[in-house]
């Protein structure tokens, strides 16, 4: 299935780019990142970081559906 | 509305203006500026990226909890996102109130809550060269 993902702060410096479509076999959250954090050499392990699936938080074993938008959180810093 | 992410400069009296009220009796406010350092090192500017969509979400959410929990007349925060200069105002909050002590722990909360909640990151340039998205080295730093 299609997944839409979107980088924010290291992520997407370490990704390259801010968004890209995924064509992935990965049921949830965990699995995607697991394979994206391999493949990417992501310095964040997922115990820092929060999940978002179509704009709003959700959990990192939420089932992922065909045109899903994804989010991987890193800490956040506002304020 | 009640939490804005904003790509302009924050200007507090007109922001204030809008939480006027005839039972408000208080009006407590806070500004939190870019500063030239942290944590030993010399910053020249900084840059906030955001995830708008749930930015503004979890930030509307952070000001309906503070409307329900503290005795308050309105509420309202603004952060800045892209480029900063020192001395920017980085976020705003205000909150007005029928008396101050309700004014002053609603504004607390919601600058807490959104340090903690708000999917905002910071990246500050350093004097040496070097930048940083801050918070993303360092696990459980806080």
């Amino acid at each position: 299935m299609k997944i839409q993902l979107e980088y924010f702060a290291l992520l997407k410096d370490q990704r390259g780019c801010s968004s890209e479509t995924l064509e992935t076999d990965a049921a949830t959250p965990q699995q995607l990142y697991s394979e994206l954090s391999e493949r990417h050499s992501f310095t964040l392990g997922p115990e820092s970081l929060k999940v978002a699936i179509n704009e709003d938080f959700a959990d990192w074993d939420a089932p992922l559906s065909e045109g899903d938008t994804l989010v991987f959180i890193p800490p956040v810093a506002g304020g | 509305m009640q939490f804005s992410t904003s790509e302009t400069t924050v200007d507090p009296v007109a922001l204030r203006s809008a939480l006027l009220h005839d039972a408000a009796g208080a009006y407590a406010s806070f500004e939190g500026w870019v500063r030239d350092h942290n944590e030993g090192k010399t910053v020249d500017a900084l840059e906030y990226s955001a995830y708008k969509p749930l930015a503004e979400k979890e930030g509307a959410r952070i000001v309906k909890e503070a409307l329900k929990r503290f005795d308050i007349e309105a509420a309202a925060c603004v952060h800045r996102v892209g480029p900063l200069k020192i001395g920017d105002i980085a976020v705003w909050v205000g909150v007005s109130s029928p008396h101050r002590g309700a004014a002053f722990d609603a504004c607390r909360y919601i600058i807490d809550e959104t340090k903690a909640r708000v999917p905002i990151w910071k990246r500050e340039n350093y004097r040496n060269g070097h930048s940083e998205w801050v918070n993303c080295h360092k696990v459980n730093a806080r």
